[in-house]
């Protein structure tokens, strides 16, 4: 049996290609994604996300960023295609923090990464 | 004329757009009535018209709106040669007229529909406080945009800091609706404790406490400071706002209890946990105030947690 308790750090690259997402930022070289957080209350992510998790959500705006830099996420994932402004690429770009987008609504991303983090050696069905 | 009035909401910075918003009728209307009654004649009326410079005069009594007499009555009274007839037979009765609390965003966009040069406002009772025209809306934009001004100045300007005696002093002013510049302090603070070495586990309590209360001053309050204090043992932020205070102080603190508006919301904000949260994380708290300001101090002992 899998230990479902302790997800694996996965390089955010293989994160990227596994879940088939957009990279609008790349996260800096070597970065791990070691859990995930979905939300789109920022006041949440604030409060519960972990650091080194993605931040999984439909803000798609600068504020998400200072959030994700706040709370040590590695990655922001924008669901459902959100229209993404530039001040909010910039800001990652400042914040070296990685920018991705998926076509997926926020469920379904959560549980490609999730079967991605748990399940060691998984591959993620696209 | 296609566009007489250039002041859309349509595609406006978003500034422009929540000052139209929370700016509203009555804080831009001429209080200072000039009204004739129904009885005045046309030559009265003009007299008035003309000793206080004016173009549109309502027609009142006691209150009551009745009618409007514009300049262009006037003209035509004055062609016909009837300006001894009396208001009541030559004022326009069925004026469109605006509401004190109104937006200000409504207003101009009824001064688009209508393109009228004045509007009588009348409060909640339906009576007549006031007038507005055109150029009292231009006059208070222009003010407000130089207070917006100054004040983004004042932020982009180097903020006052000292670090004397092992004590680093940092001080932050937020401004309401400033999404843009929010998180700023938060994201510097939180840089400055990673600089110090101090564990991140705490450092992240304290960029949590920070975020929040400069989320609240963007969202709730009419902006305001927040003020760092570092020394070897602890950390303090005060968080002091403009205004308008928080009603029920005690409800604020219930996670879940929220008085943001839709747009707020919308961002991913209000949800009602920001005080919860910094109250959750602060290792002091206290909160204090009224309809003039309301002061969250918090503070964070470092030393409960040896530096990773």
């Amino acid at each position: 049996m899998n230990n479902l308790l302790e997800p694996q750090a996965v390089r955010s690259e293989t994160v990227a290609q596994d879940l088939g997402l957009e990279i609008i930022v790349a996260a800096p070289q070597g970065t791990l994604i070691s859990s995930g957080f979905t939300s789109d209350l920022l006041s949440d992510a604030m409060a519960n996300a972990q650091e080194g998790c993605a931040f999984l959500t439909i803000q798609a705006h600068k504020n998400t960023v200072a959030v994700a830099t706040l709370t040590g996420a590695s990655a922001i994932f924008v669901c459902s295609s959100r229209t993404v402004p530039e001040d909010m690429i910039q800001s990652c770009k400042d914040e070296g923090i990685g920018l991705y987008r998926s076509t997926e609504n926020q469920f379904i991303l959560s549980g490609k990464l999730y079967q991605l983090l748990y399940t060691p050696n998984a591959s993620v069905p696209s | 004329m296609s566009n007489s009035f250039i002041l859309g909401t349509d595609n406006a910075p978003s500034h422009m757009i929540e000052l139209m918003y929370r700016m509203k009728v009555w804080d831009v209307m001429t209080r200072e009535l000039r009204v004739g009654s129904r009885t005045s004649t046309l030559a009265e009326l003009q007299g008035i018209m003309r000793d206080n410079n004016i173009s549109g005069i309502p027609i009142a009594e006691g209150g009551r709106l009745y009618g409007i007499i514009s300049m262009d009555d006037i003209i035509r009274c004055l062609q016909q040669g009837a300006m001894g007839d009396s208001a009541a037979d030559r004022m326009t009765k069925n004026v469109i007229s605006l509401e004190d609390d109104m937006p200000l965003s409504f207003a101009i966009s009824t001064m688009e529909k209508h393109r009228f040069g004045r509007f009588p406002v009348l409060n909640k009772h339906g009576e007549l406080v006031g007038i507005l025209t055109s150029r009292d809306i231009l006059v208070h934009l222009l003010i407000a945009m130089n207070k917006e001004m100054a004040l983004l100045e004042s932020s982009l300007n180097p903020q006052p800091t000292s670090e004397a005696g092992g004590v680093l002093i940092r001080e932050y002013t937020t401004r309401k609706f400033d999404f843009e510049n929010a998180g700023k302090a938060s994201t510097e603070i939180k840089k400055i404790l990673v600089d110090r070495g101090i564990g991140s586990k705490i450092a992240r309590k304290v960029a949590v406490a920070s975020y929040e209360l400069e989320m609240n001053q963007v969202c709730h309050s009419l902006g305001g400071t927040l003020s760092f204090k570092l020394t070897e043992e602890t950390a303090e932020i005060v968080a002091q706002d403009l205004g308008p205070g928080i009603e029920d102080l005690e409800s604020a603190l219930i996670e879940g209890w929220s008085t943001a508006n839709e747009w707020v919301r919308s961002l991913g904000f209000g949800a009602g946990m920001g005080l919860p949260n910094t109250k959750r994380v602060s290792d002091e708290f206290s909160i204090s105030g009224g309809p003039s300001g309301t002061r969250v101090v918090t503070s964070f002992r470092l030393r409960a947690e040896p530096s990773v």
